[in-house]
């Protein structure tokens, strides 16, 4: 007696699949060109990670984490980590993470960067994306799997079109916030003294913007990240996808490894691409003359 | 000087309207209401209403106004970053209010320079690339924009700071750096919005000094907003008053305080200290007694006993002045005994002159060190009178001390 009334089932599924189908025959080409892309850029660098021999590759998060992130124990302490992964076996599943978040990072902010420039600009775009933005990121990541799936099948592809979707809206909300927040009179110098819109964009919005657009890329890369390891349940080869293994078959340590080292990554990355976001302190004065 | 003949600015009949849907203020039952009846019943602001003016080749013209009269607005319609609602702006004969957004940005690479009150300078550049980066729009090749841009830092007294950045400065030294970025271009006008609001008044007396200064060798039209009418009055060749976006008066600034339009002026004019305005000309006083140095002690004594004073101002025959020599001292010199032919130069004190074109606010510093009524000297030393600081004091709080 109190069951729901199936008399009235919405066949909303039926639909979107329906629209799905149209999706994949109308713009077929569009998303093998999609495909093509993401998945040229994510072997690029899959190669490249893959073929740096690892104590280099080491021996740079080093450098970094003492040049950028602050200090030389930083510095020791990312190696450290590095070499555990290492040790634990999964150097090789550590660079492919690493390549699918990079590569979508850099596809993230190749989307990202303009929309949040026309955000910026026109306050009717704003209206409009903001409303998105927000439903996107309220959205479980897992969600994007679908159409990721729908579209590309299983695999690297689909995983990394799905992490791009779900890593973009900081970069693009924080590009917006840091347009829109640049000194009115800077703008407003630059645009007294003729500049164009272009100019305007290049030689001080954009300038200006960086420090909050850092903080946009440090938080798409982040998510990047969650969404990579999440991204292993439809194929995406990784440590998101031993730690899948791992949980599948019940092995507690092997699981254990897998997802220390994820942290480990995270950590790096975080306080890398952070360290690009906050102001360093400037010197007093430029060392060279730029004449 | 003002070229008479040549008028470069001529505004007509230009409104600004802020808000939606603007043009509904022109009808027959807006119009004539006050800003305050237009925005409460349509919610749109009246940001200029009906101005008409026109600036002088070379004129150093000044828009002045409570806070809200559309000073802004103005100067910054005449560069376009306002879009006025109605009327037109003439600029050496072209109205830019029907230029295409492409014209305009040619017309503003080469007429104008504009300094701003929060300086709108770019801080991730150095102060020679600050100043150069006008130039850099107008796509100026890098070697000459930095020689240029090494100029006018030299002008603007900035030579040596080029490879700092501009927040690693001072307000002033900020100002002069946004200065050198406007006269960089060369600009025929000069738009100046506040510019030294913002700085101490030590600082900003400087600067206006040094534009003045330079005003007077570059000779270009500058337009200067600014709500104080002290930096009004010694500035600007001619003044326009605003209020609530209207125009209520325009003249020199001796017009104004002469013969001020109406209450709004006559407040305004008052509102500022007299010490800001007068100068120590209007309420010097004559020199009762003077002493020529010439003169022996005893006809220097004799004279001051005449005129029941215990001091005089010493004077040489080209009426330049010395210092004071008081009674005291002439008596000591006669008690001596030695033969005085003239008034010897070590008898005489030395004290602090003033030029009669001192603001009174200035004399306030010089007082308290002075024991006699302060002497008044021309720019050849000559003495012209001295003032008391009993005179300095009733001067301020005759003229209706409300002051800010
Ligand atoms: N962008 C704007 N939107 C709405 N009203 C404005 C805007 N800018 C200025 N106004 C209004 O226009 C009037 C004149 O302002 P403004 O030109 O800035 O005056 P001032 O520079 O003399 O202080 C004020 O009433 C102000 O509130
Ligand atoms: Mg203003």
């Amino acid at each position: 007696m109190n069951k729901f009334p199936e008399l009235f089932n919405l066949p909303l599924a039926k639909y979107v699949d329906k629209a799905m189908d149209w999706l994949l025959i109308h713009w077929e080409g569009f998303f093998d060109f999609i495909g093509f892309i993401i998945l040229k850029v994510v072997l690029l660098f899959e190669d490249l990670f893959l073929f740096v021999p690892w104590f280099v590759i080491i021996l740079l998060i080093g450098y970094a984490g003492w040049k950028l992130v602050g200090s030389l124990k930083t510095g020791i302490l990312f190696m450290v980590f590095m070499m555990i992964i290492g040790l634990f076996g999964y150097w090789d599943l550590a660079m492919q993470t690493l390549a699918l978040v990079i590569s979508s990072v850099i596809l993230a902010l190749v989307v990202g960067l303009p929309l949040g420039i026309v955000m910026a600009r026109s306050d009717r775009a704003e209206r409009i994306f903001k409303p998105a933005l927000d439903a996107m990121q309220t959205m479980p990541s897992f969600v994007y799997l679908i159409p990721a799936l729908m579209f590309f099948g299983m695999g690297k592809v689909p995983s990394m079109f799905a992490t791009v979707i779900y890593a973009v809206p900081p970069v693009i909300r924080l590009t917006n916030v840091g347009i829109r927040t640049v000194d009115v009179e800077s703008v407003e110098a630059a645009k007294a003294f003729g500049a164009t819109k272009k100019q305007i964009l290049f030689d001080v919005q954009l300038p200006l913007a960086k420090p909050s657009i850092m903080v946009g890329i440090n938080q798409t890369t982040m998510m990047a990240l969650s969404m990579v390891v999440i991204g292993s349940m439809i194929g995406a080869k990784g440590l998101g996808m031993e730690v899948l293994l791992a949980i599948g078959r019940i092995e507690v340590g092997r699981g254990f490894e897998a997802g220390i080292s994820i942290v480990f990554m995270a950590v790096i990355i975080d306080r890398i691409t952070h360290s690009f976001s906050v102001k360093k302190p400037k010197k007093q004065k430029k060392n060279e003359v730029t004449e | 000087m003002i070229d008479d003949t040549n008028t470069q600015i001529v505004i007509k009949d230009l409104w600004k309207v802020y808000g939606k849907d603007t043009k509904r203020i022109f009808q027959k039952n807006l119009i004539n209401k006050s800003k305050e009846e237009i925005q409460n019943e349509t919610g749109c602001i009246v940001g200029m209403r009906d101005i008409n003016l026109e600036i002088k080749k070379g004129e150093f013209y000044i828009l002045m106004g409570l806070s809200g009269s559309g000073k802004s607005t103005l100067i910054r319609a005449l560069i376009r970053l306002v879009k006025t609602t109605k009327g037109s702006i003439e600029i050496n004969g072209e109205d830019i209010t029907k230029m295409s957004s492409d014209q305009m940005i040619q017309f503003r690479r080469k007429t104008f320079g504009m300094v701003f009150q929060s300086y709108g300078l770019l801080p991730h550049m150095s102060v020679l690339d600050n100043a150069a980066y006008g130039l850099k729009i107008r796509g100026v090749g890098k070697e000459e924009r930095y020689k240029k841009a090494h100029e006018v830092l030299e002008t603007v007294g900035l030579k040596g700071w080029e490879d700092y950045f501009p927040t690693s400065l001072s307000g002033g030294m900020q100002q002069r750096v946004g200065l050198a970025r406007a006269l960089a271009n060369d600009p025929e006008i000069l738009l100046m919005d506040e510019p030294f609001s913002g700085l101490d008044p030590l600082i900003r007396r400087q600067m206006q000094d040094e534009l003045v200064e330079l005003q007077s060798k570059l000779q270009k039209t500058i337009v200067f907003v600014t709500h104080d009418l002290h930096e009004a009055l010694k500035l600007g060749d001619r003044i326009a008053i605003l209020r609530n976006g209207e125009v209520v008066q325009v003249g020199t600034p001796e017009d104004i305080i002469t013969h001020p339009a109406d209450d709004y002026v006559q407040d305004f004019v008052q509102d500022a200290s007299p010490a800001k305005v007068l100068t120590a000309s209007s309420i010097m006083s004559d020199i009762p007694v003077i002493t020529y140095a010439w003169e022996g002690p005893k006809t220097a004594l004799t004279l001051m006993r005449g005129q029941k004073k215990r001091m005089g101002y010493v004077v040489d025959q080209n009426r330049k002045f010395l210092g004071v020599i008081t009674a005291k001292e002439l008596q000591r010199l006669l008690d001596s005994g030695e033969k005085y032919k003239s008034i010897p130069s070590s008898s005489i004190e030395l004290v602090e002159s003033v030029h009669p074109d001192v603001l009174i606010e200035d004399l306030f510093s010089v007082a308290p060190q002075n024991p006699y009524p302060i002497p008044v000297v021309d720019e050849n030393d000559r003495l012209l009178g001295r003032i008391s600081s009993d005179t300095i004091f009733d001067s301020i709080s005759s003229n209706g001390g409300n002051n800010e």
